[in-house]
């Protein structure tokens, strides 16, 4: 179904059937455009990716080897920490929060709402629209020390006057809160994976005098495990490359204190403001090393919840 | 009896038919929890789109009655927001939707149609190493792009080709966009075979069959690859970013992103301005392409 499951199945039978191809010509006129962009726009910047993280390159002058010291000046960079456990905070309380929230989302609406269609649509704009630097700026206000959100506080007898975007305590959570706000395309997926549940099941259980909360957790849970499985790593994924939220809200800084300095944010800074380009080589190359280091482990962890019908 | 019995009948078919194991009786405990749902969903959705609306109605405020009034009703509406942000900048911002819009516009071209061809390649044709490209294909799709980034900036900086769209736009000709691939992938795996067969039996060769046989069907895979790249590619604010550092070339979240910066205390009305139309067009697409992009997300996991 996903391409996640379509990539491992293809790395699990490798090397197998050696067979004809008839169609290698017809393939060389299809496949042309994607072979030169796969060439020139990902094959060669990878393998130059991978030589410039050991060099200094600042763009002007060539680049210069100089082995492992862009790494081992990683790690003695502060902000580089910094950055990383910013970031590591924010995808471990975003991730889980927002699939929580389609979630439980979701299983409300699929018990035959009436004004579906309304719901789904009001909770799935956020998601559309959260990309967008209109969104963040909006954030940014709503945040702010006589932004929405303390105006809303204010009801409540919370006289706050503090900046929440200001506050490098909680300017993160202020862009955690902005992720889980955009929990609807998420939803949308669980919406669709609900209904492909066999009705059956449920009404079995029910006669077998199973309760709303065992049919949840021995049903539900385990039918829609492949699709939870699926939203959760691509959703790890790309949280971990954060960008546009955290650059609007902070002015491009990632202040305040580098509160919301994000690791590509920080990476930006490195390669595209100093034009350190090796030193962003070897930062890119250990997030992917991060995001490979997640994904093997929540498939790792997958053979224990996740439940294949097959 | 008889008449009562099918009545509950009914209720029960009609209640298996909305809800999965719900109990057929409709008492009053019953009705009330349903009117709560009603109410506590409705609650919840006007907090999530409060801020939205909040930001519409500030787009039409003065200055000093921005931060004060957390309410959506506008009694004097400050149309001129609106005129004062469009010349705000450098440039006046129909010059960044333009701008956005080439760009988009391109982009979704290029995504329908390299995409699709590859996907053909990829589901119908049996070539060397086609598990090879395929599962190169895939593993990209999620490898953080920063590892490209930067060797693909030089790259187009050596070629002279800072502050043109062709950084942003060739790579959509060149079906880099690897999710569509897929989603063409998919989507020509489930059309039978036997449509193929009896094309080439006619005598069609692979063009043939794609383009006449193969891309009509496709309209649903076309639609989701057309919204999800405007999508895309409009919020796009990275590359952009990067490649496009002089004011006559900005895009629309470029040019909003500067508004910040440069705004003084007193232009928050003119920025919201600016801001509500910068989303106008995702709020059209959303309008219109709702259908194609529940069937998007399916595939991408609510990226």
């Amino acid at each position: 179904m996903s391409y996640a499951v379509e990539f491992a199945s293809l790395v699990k039978n490798r090397g197998k059937a050696k067979q004809k191809h008839p169609d290698n010509k017809a393939a060389c006129g299809f496949m042309a455009p994607w072979a030169l962009g796969a060439v020139f726009l990902s094959l060669i910047p990878m393998v130059a990716s991978v030589v410039l993280s050991f060099t200094k390159y600042n763009m002007l002058t060539s680049p210069r080897f100089v082995g492992l010291q862009n790494f081992a000046a990683l790690f003695k960079d502060v902000r580089f920490r910094h950055s990383l456990r910013v970031t590591f905070t924010y995808v471990i309380a975003s991730v889980p929060l927002q699939l929580l929230a389609a979630l439980a989302l979701a299983v409300i609406l699929d018990r035959g709402m009436r004004g579906l269609a309304f719901y789904r649509s009001a909770f799935y704009l956020p998601s559309m629209l959260g990309g967008s630097v209109a969104i963040a700026v909006l954030w940014k206000m709503v945040f702010g020390s006589d932004g929405l959100f303390n105006n809303f506080l204010n009801m409540f007898g919370l006289h706050l006057s503090q900046s929440w975007i200001g506050n490098p305590a909680t300017a993160n959570w202020t862009l955690v809160a902005l992720h889980v706000w955009q929990f609807g395309s998420a939803m949308v997926i669980f919406l669709a994976g609900l209904r492909q549940i066999p009705r059956e099941l449920y009404e079995a259980a029910s006669v077998d005098g199973a309760g709303k909360w065992r049919q949840f957790r021995s049903i539900t849970i385990p039918m829609l495990s492949p699709i939870i499985f699926f939203n959760l790593v691509m959703s790890i994924i790309n949280s971990f490359q954060t960008f546009t939220q955290a650059f609007v809200v902070s002015g491009g800084t990632g202040g305040p204190s580098d509160s919301t300095l994000f690791y590509t944010l920080y990476l930006y800074q490195q390669g595209f403001g100093q034009l350190k380009m090796g030193y962003a080589s070897a930062m890119a190359w250990i997030l992917v090393l991060i995001v490979a280091v997640f994904t093997l482990i929540n498939f790792a962890l997958s053979k224990y919840w996740v439940y294949y019908d097959d | 009896m008889t008449d009562s019995q099918n009545i509950m009948k009914t209720d029960v078919l009609q209640a298996a038919a909305t809800a999965h194991g719900k109990k057929s009786g409709t008492g009053f405990k019953q009705i009330a929890w349903q009117v709560a749902k009603q109410v506590l969903l409705l609650v919840f959705a006007v907090i999530m789109l409060y801020p939205i609306l909040w930001m519409i109605a500030s787009s039409l405020r003065g200055q000093n009655d921005i931060f004060k009034n957390m309410g959506l009703l506008v009694t004097q509406p400050v149309w001129s927001n609106y005129a004062k942000g469009w010349h705000a900048l450098s440039y006046p911002f129909s010059r960044y939707f333009i701008n956005s819009f080439v760009i988009v516009i391109l982009a979704i071209i290029g995504n329908i149609l390299t995409c699709s061809l590859t996907a053909y390649a990829f589901a119908r044709l049996n070539f060397s190493f086609r598990n090879l490209m395929f599962g190169f294909m895939l593993l990209m799709l999620m490898v953080p792009i920063h590892v490209i980034v930067i060797p693909q900036y030089i790259i187009w900086n050596s070629l002279g080709m800072i502050n043109t769209i062709v950084p942003l736009v060739l790579p959509k000709f060149l079906a880099m966009d690897g999710f569509f691939v897929f989603l063409f992938y998919q989507f020509i795996r489930g059309i039978p075979r036997d449509l193929d067969e009896a094309a080439k039996i006619d005598g069609a060769g692979h063009l043939r069959i794609f383009f006449q046989v193969l891309l009509p069907l496709m309209k649903p895979a076309i639609g989701t690859t057309a919204v999800f790249t405007f999508m895309w590619t409009w919020n796009d604010f990275f590359s952009q970013l990067i490649y496009l550092t002089k004011p006559q070339y900005y895009t629309v979240p470029i040019a909003l992103r500067t508004f910040i910066d440069a705004q003084s205390q007193s232009s928050y009305g003119p920025m919201f301005a600016m801001s509500v139309l910068s989303i106008i067009p995702l709020f059209l697409v959303f309008c219109f392409g709702q259908r194609y992009l529940v069937e998007g997300i399916a595939t991408t996991g609510g990226k």
